[in-house]
């Protein structure tokens, strides 16, 4: 584990010496203080609009930063040839993965925290309060997710042949489930069988990444979600993590590196 | 080699003849730019009428505090905005209370739980029906209804729904009735403007003088647009001709009130009430005349 988790600190430096996660922030701040400046009929306590704004600045700009960073990760060790010293050192095959997925998925988490901490700021000036815990559950919520997201990106980068092939499978196949997902068994229903039960063994097989999509809630000031049903969420994420990350490990110990 | 100033000279004279030139240019240029004065005219041109039915929507979203059915949902039952029908820019259903902007706890597109992942998704996304009731909250639908206006000018349930809603909910009169003023420009033979600024100026700016002619008025321009229409708005003809009855009776005019009475008759769902009203106030005129 110890060796995992270097792996995993060198992941996160690389987060901040690169300039993808400043460009996103600045972008985001930027759109959101633009939007800020809007002035509707006078009145400068609207925030929701503003808040939706915000929040799907904040839900794009950590996609990319988790689907960018990942799907490089492993290629770029092969390309540059670093991992074969890495490998030659008592560092396993799953060990490097698991770092990398660590370092990934923490550099996400650190993200995150920029941008929600932005985001309770904006918010906070214009509503006069900050539901601070409601904003716990989002960002904890959004990073399992991006957990999912992480590992199946990791082991998408050991299935197909370029970065960018695999970000752009990854990017469209999250974006569809977020979209789509929640509708899936709706659309089944309307159906004639066999696609029925297709489209329903389809919803049943997905990772549900829409379940970690509280905006609405919090920007309609839903209230917090019961503590249980978080949990709830939280180990379902979990499996689905783990789940990605063993086949990603599975691939990779029988993979050749040449 | 000529000096490098000299070179930033003269491009500097280039640049600013040119600006200049096409400064002049611009306003006798037919092309989009000079035909709209907002950005999102020049960008989208005519496209931006598409994405005004969406804010519109987006508007009701908010005024459910997020609780709508998506285009899944829609296919099966069709949502009703409930923003214009409060605005009376539509008939109300026949629930009870709904027009009066009365929370539907009961109204449920969602249904019962279709399977284990669609009841335990529903903690994560707002699925209860309210409205936004609390004074002050209905400030949030505003941003969409501008971003309306601004994408569709010809829409003009966007300027009623916006300004029943700045004037009855947020007192703020006098951007209702600027907001229903750009709406005249644009569309200026629309009776449904006419007969919400004929609403601002009795009920807010207590005008009944005002108030009848721009009445008067719509009423006269959905004579001209909807007269020959195999389906006219009936609707807001029984509106513009009850708030004129409404507004005759009270400035003691009877006998007025009975004609507009008389067109709200041919219209209503409850044509036998109207008609007590006018027996009503026939009586009140043969009581008072000697």
């Amino acid at each position: 584990m110890r060796n995992a988790w270097a792996i995993s600190q060198v992941v996160i430096k690389e987060l901040y010496r690169r300039k993808d996660f400043y460009v996103l922030f600045v972008l985001t701040a930027l759109l959101t203080l633009l939007m800020w400046s809007v002035n509707f009929f006078n009145d400068d306590k609207i925030a929701r609009y503003l808040k939706e704004i915000c929040l799907l600045l904040i839900w794009i700009s950590a996609l990319v930063i988790a689907i960018g960073t990942t799907a490089r990760q492993i290629p770029a060790e092969r390309e540059n040839r670093t991992i074969f010293p890495l490998l030659a050192k008592p560092v396993s095959r799953s060990e490097f993965v698991v770092g990398k997925f660590l370092g990934c998925w923490l550099a996400c988490g650190i993200a995150l925290l920029v941008f929600y901490l932005f985001f309770a700021v904006i918010s906070g000036a214009r509503e006069q309060r900050w539901p601070w815990l409601s904003y716990f559950q989002a960002a904890w919520l959004q990073w399992q997710m991006l957990g999912v997201v992480v590992a199946l990106v990791l082991l998408g980068s050991l299935v197909f042949t370029a970065p960018s092939s695999n970000a752009t499978i990854c990017f469209v196949s999250v974006m569809g489930i977020l979209l789509l997902g929640r509708h899936l068994n709706t659309v089944a229903l309307q159906l004639a069988e066999p696609s029925r039960s297709v489209i329903y063994a389809i919803y049943f097989a997905i990772p549900h990444l829409e379940l970690f999509d509280v905006r609405d809630l919090l920007v309609h000031d839903w209230g917090l979600i019961p503590w249980t049903i978080w949990l709830l969420a939280t180990l379902y994420g979990a499996a689905y993590t783990a789940f990605f990350l063993v086949a990603a490990c599975v691939v990779f110990r029988r993979a050749s590196l040449c | 080699m000529p000096s490098p100033l000299l070179v930033l000279a003269l491009l500097l004279t280039i640049c600013f003849s040119l600006a200049e030139t096409l400064t002049l240019w611009r306003p006798t240029w037919g092309g989009r730019a000079a035909q709209s004065d907002s950005l999102l005219g020049v960008l989208l041109g005519d496209g931006r009428r598409l994405f005004a039915n969406h804010f519109f929507v987006k508007a009701d979203v908010y005024f459910h505090s997020g609780y709508y059915p998506s285009v899944f949902d829609a296919a099966a039952q069709p949502p009703t905005q409930h923003i214009a029908e409060d605005a009376g820019a539509a008939r109300a259903t026949d629930e009870p209370g709904h027009a009066a902007g009365a929370k539907e706890e009961d109204e449920d597109y969602l249904g019962p739980p279709k399977d284990w992942i669609d009841r335990f998704s529903r903690h994560f996304y707002p699925s209860r029906h309210t409205h936004l009731d609390q004074p002050g909250e209905a400030r949030e639908i505003l941003p969409w209804l501008r971003i309306a206006a601004d994408l569709d000018p010809q829409r003009v349930e966007t300027y009623t729904v916006a300004a029943f809603w700045l004037r009855s909910r947020l007192g703020k009169v006098d951007q209702a009735e600027q907001l229903l003023r750009e709406g005249w420009r644009a569309n200026p033979d629309s009776y449904e403007i006419l007969f919400e600024l004929g609403r601002v100026f009795l009920e807010n700016r207590h005008d009944p003088a005002r108030a009848r002619n721009v009445w008067e008025l719509a009423l006269r321009k959905w004579q001209a647009q909807e007269g020959a229409k195999s389906k006219p708005n009936e609707f807001a003809r029984e509106q513009i001709a009850g708030h004129l009855a409404v507004l005759e009776e009270r400035e003691g005019h009877p006998e007025r009130a009975i004609d507009y009475l008389e067109i709200v008759k041919r219209s209503s769902p409850n044509p036998a009430a109207v008609q007590k009203q006018i027996d009503d106030l026939k009586a009140a005129i043969h009581a008072t005349r000697p």
